[in-house]
């Protein structure tokens, strides 16, 4: 059996045949349209390595299947920078030392912008760190990432401000 | 992962009948099904995507007072209602000690209900395991079993439902609402889940090819709001399973606590429904020697199931901590680390 979907990546109407019904997000982001960005982990949902955004909101790519994603609307962590002009949260982990490796980077950063959108953390590091508790970070760079989420969301509130203004 | 075949029915009469099939199965985000599925503990022959049913995605108050939540409604979305948080705090916090925020905005109200054990040997297909296949033997009795139930467990199982939403679900006395292909059928939280006995095969009482619409809590749960917790022991602060948990729910006036809901999550193959201790509880001040009673009233029938005794003397302090954090008051906001029993409300001690 052979399924066609159509999906929003990174602001591009994309259409796929997929000929297994088995292909999960994270498979086809990364095999058949060569976003390696978002990584394979455990492939189980306990790491967070493969964390995207799918109409709006964080969730583990390796755990939703394709073909029951047709229509979504995705983010990837090839999406999220405008041109050269690096996202405020990628900008904030590099200022805060927030990897060191870099493996769990693209879903700690997916998670994080999912984070300052759902807005429960805000600037209390305890609300971020639980917040983040489905990113797993190998090299142990959590004090940076928590920084780096705390700072990133006051950089995009103030420029939300003044956007507003 | 065993191919299948997909369908997408796009309305709930569709979807009955298409999960009429043998070994078929039905898809919510897959969060737990994929999982089984890579690891070949379960090999459904077709998957039923039920994500598109419409109607199934709301959260509705009903005329009694009651709340009526869609079986497609995301963990998420559920705890983040405003309304419905503020009304049912207890549900709300243990939906937010389960999983993470990734798996908890995909999760659905359904998939959490029907999400199968941890059991590491269930997991481990090269493992001896009833519930999976009936009759192999349980490789667990000989095993790693330190996370095991301590209540209700049979000679072939002792696998605990893992579970968190259920806990205060059961507590609260929520309705399950399922649809068949002879109609509809209701059945209360605390009966929907199986004891193991001798068909561990079977988590539920749910047949095969029925579905799950909704979940109703009864008006007369939001009158426990002002006292009411969920308490999670975890063997890391966060995105991890229960060892042992406790909703408590307490209505307290003038002194005393005229009414009392108990259930424990981590202990069994169902979430516990603790009535010996509720029944302890109503009458008596909110002391600390009430829930030293009532937790031993709710683990008196208790017994190890292998190298677990330790688990019976966590549960009860996890009821005595929960107690006496729901008598303080369900605080004004969700705490920062939901269900931690490590973050306390001022004057109360860690070491009780
Ligand atoms: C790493 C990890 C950590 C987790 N930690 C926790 C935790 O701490 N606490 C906790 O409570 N949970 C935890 N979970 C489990 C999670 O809550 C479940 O996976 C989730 O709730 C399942 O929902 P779903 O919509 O993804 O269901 P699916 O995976 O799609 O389905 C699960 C089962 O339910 C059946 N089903 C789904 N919907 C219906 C319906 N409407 N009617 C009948 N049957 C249906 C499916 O056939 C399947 O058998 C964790 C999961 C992972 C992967
Ligand atoms: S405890 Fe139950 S689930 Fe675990 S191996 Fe034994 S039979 Fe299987
Ligand atoms: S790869 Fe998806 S959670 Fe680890
Ligand atoms: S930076 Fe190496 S795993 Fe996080």
């Amino acid at each position: 059996m052979s399924f066609s979907i159509s999906l929003i990546v990174n602001g591009s109407p994309c259409d796929v045949e997929l000929d297994d019904p088995r292909v999960t997000l994270l498979d086809l982001l990364r095999e058949r349209l060569q976003l390696t960005g978002t990584k394979k982990g455990c492939d189980r949902g306990q790491c967070g390595a493969c964390t995207v955004i799918v109409d709006g909101r964080r969730i583990n790519s390796c755990l939703a299947l394709a073909v029951s994603h047709d229509g979504a609307d995705l983010l990837t962590i090839e999406g999220v920078a405008t041109g050269d002009r690096l996202h405020p949260v990628q900008a904030a982990f590099i200022t805060h030392d927030g990897l060191q490796c870099g493996f769990c980077t693209p879903g700690q950063i997916m998670s994080a912008i999912g984070l300052i959108q759902e807005g429960h953390a805000a600037d209390d590091p305890e609300r971020v760190r639980e917040g983040m508790s489905g990113n797993l970070c190998r090299c142990g760079a959590y004090a940076g990432i928590t920084e780096a989420v705390l700072d990133a969301t006051a950089a995009m509130a103030l420029t939300d401000r003044r956007r507003s203004a | 992962m065993k191919t299948f075949d997909y369908v997408r029915p796009s309305t709930v009469v569709d979807a009955i009948a298409a999960a009429a099939a043998p070994g078929a199965a039905y898809l919510a985000a897959g969060t737990n099904l994929l999982d089984l599925m890579k690891g070949g503990v379960v090999s459904p022959k077709r998957l039923v995507d039920v994500t598109r049913l419409p109607g199934l995605d709301r959260i509705e108050r009903l005329p009694d007072g009651g709340t009526r939540i869609g079986a497609l409604v995301r963990n998420a979305d559920l705890a983040h209602d405003s309304e419905f948080a503020k009304s049912y705090p207890a549900v709300a916090e243990a939906l937010l000690s389960g999983a993470s925020a990734q798996l908890r905005n995909a999760a659905t109200v359904g998939g959490n209900l029907m999400q199968r054990t941890r059991c590491s040997y269930f997991y481990d297909a090269a493992s001896a395991c009833n519930k999976r296949s009936p009759g192999a033997g349980c490789d667990a009795r000989e095993g790693e079993n330190r996370l095991h139930a301590v209540l209700g467990w049979s000679d072939a199982c002792i696998a605990t439902h893992p579970s968190d939403f259920c806990v205060p679900l059961v507590a609260l006395d929520a309705v399950v609402e399922i649809e068949g292909r002879d109609g509809g059928r209701e059945i209360p939280v605390q009966f929907f889940h199986r004891l193991p006995g001798d068909a561990p095969e079977r988590d539920s009482v749910l047949e095969p090819g029925e579905l799950i619409v909704a979940v109703r809590l009864p008006g007369e749960a939001r009158t426990f709001a002002a006292h009411a917790r969920y308490l999670k022991l975890r063997e890391r602060t966060s995105y991890a399973f229960a060892v042992v948990s406790a909703a408590a729910c307490l209505k307290i006036e003038q002194g005393i606590i005229k009414d009392a809901r108990l259930a424990l999550g981590g202990v069994a193959a169902k979430p516990w429904r603790a009535r010996e201790a509720e029944d302890a509880l109503i009458g008596a001040h909110p002391d600390a020697a009430a829930y030293r009673w009532a937790a031993e009233a709710a683990l008196a029938g208790a017994k190890p199931s292998g190298n677990n005794a330790f688990k019976i003397e966590l549960a009860q302090r996890i009821i005595i901590r929960a107690l006496t954090l729901a008598a303080t008051g369900t605080p004004a906001r969700i705490p920062a680390l939901p269900a931690s029993p490590f973050s306390s409300a001022a004057g109360i001690p860690h070491n009780v």
